[in-house]
């Protein structure tokens, strides 16, 4: 299925980009995870287990058990430090 | 609450506490509590100088997931208003970032009110605050202890 992948904040400027079309062969937020981390360099270090970032899929945060449906915006970013 | 009390707003402008606070019990004789909270831009913080932030959001989410928390404020106490007003872009020192005001019938569920939908959007809320300070600039870390504040809620 395709994804729109947003990017936010310190991740956005790490990985280099805002927003991308994925193709996800999987369903759940972590078979995206698994994809990026398969890209190396950052994107492996950023988004590898135990670091803190937050999912949100259709603009509600998720866990990485979650489900993606097809043509979803879902966006990686750090946590949030707003207010 | 009647349709339209709640006020949420993400804007690169200053705000002013006394003009929200005024529009909230403008024109009506059944609200005996208001209380709000003023988020302001430090000068430091984590041990230096800040000179200027830049607050990042995710538009579209910011303003569901704020809606979202005042709904849940609603359906735990009993509220008349509820506004929030959070800013984004840049900010210097001193100046106003994020402001909630509840009103209600009596002061307990406004001051819980108001604590609550704080204590959330610091944990819910996607905004990013990016410093300058003499060291150059910094993405702000999230804070353990506002996931703490934030879980004491969900306390039975």
């Amino acid at each position: 299925m395709t994804l729109r992948v947003l990017y936010f904040a310190r991740l956005r400027e790490r990985f280099g980009v805002a927003e991308e079309p994925i193709e996800l062969a999987g369903d759940r937020v972590a078979d995206l995870i698994a994809l990026l981390q398969a890209r190396g360099g950052v994107w492996a270090e950023e988004l590898a287990a135990g670091r803190a970032f937050r999912v949100a899929v259709n603009q509600d945060i998720v866990a990485l058990d979650a489900a993606i449906p097809d043509q979803a915006e879902v966006a990686i970013f750090p946590p949030v430090t707003g207010g | 609450m009647k349709p339209g009390s709640i006020k949420i707003r993400v804007q690169s402008e200053p705000f002013d506490l006394g003009v929200e606070v005024n529009a909230m019990s403008n024109g009506r004789t059944d609200i005996g509590a208001i209380a709000s909270f003023v988020g302001l831009a430090r000068d430091h913080n984590d041990g230096s100088g800040v000179t200027a932030m830049t607050l990042e959001h995710y538009p579209g989410m910011t303003e569901k997931a704020l809606a979202t928390l005042a709904d849940e404020a609603c359906a735990r106490w009993t509220l008349l208003d509820v506004t929030v007003i959070h800013r984004v872009g840049r900010l210097l020192p001193g100046d106003p970032i994020v402001l909630v005001a509840v009103a209600s019938s009596h002061r307990g569920d406004a001051f819980a009110a108001c604590e609550f939908i704080m204590d959330a959007l610091k944990t819910r809320a996607p905004f990013w605050k990016k410093e300058d300070t003499p060291q150059g600039e910094r993405w702000v870390d999230a804070r353990a202890s506002d996931d703490t504040a934030a879980a004491r809620w969900d306390a039975p």
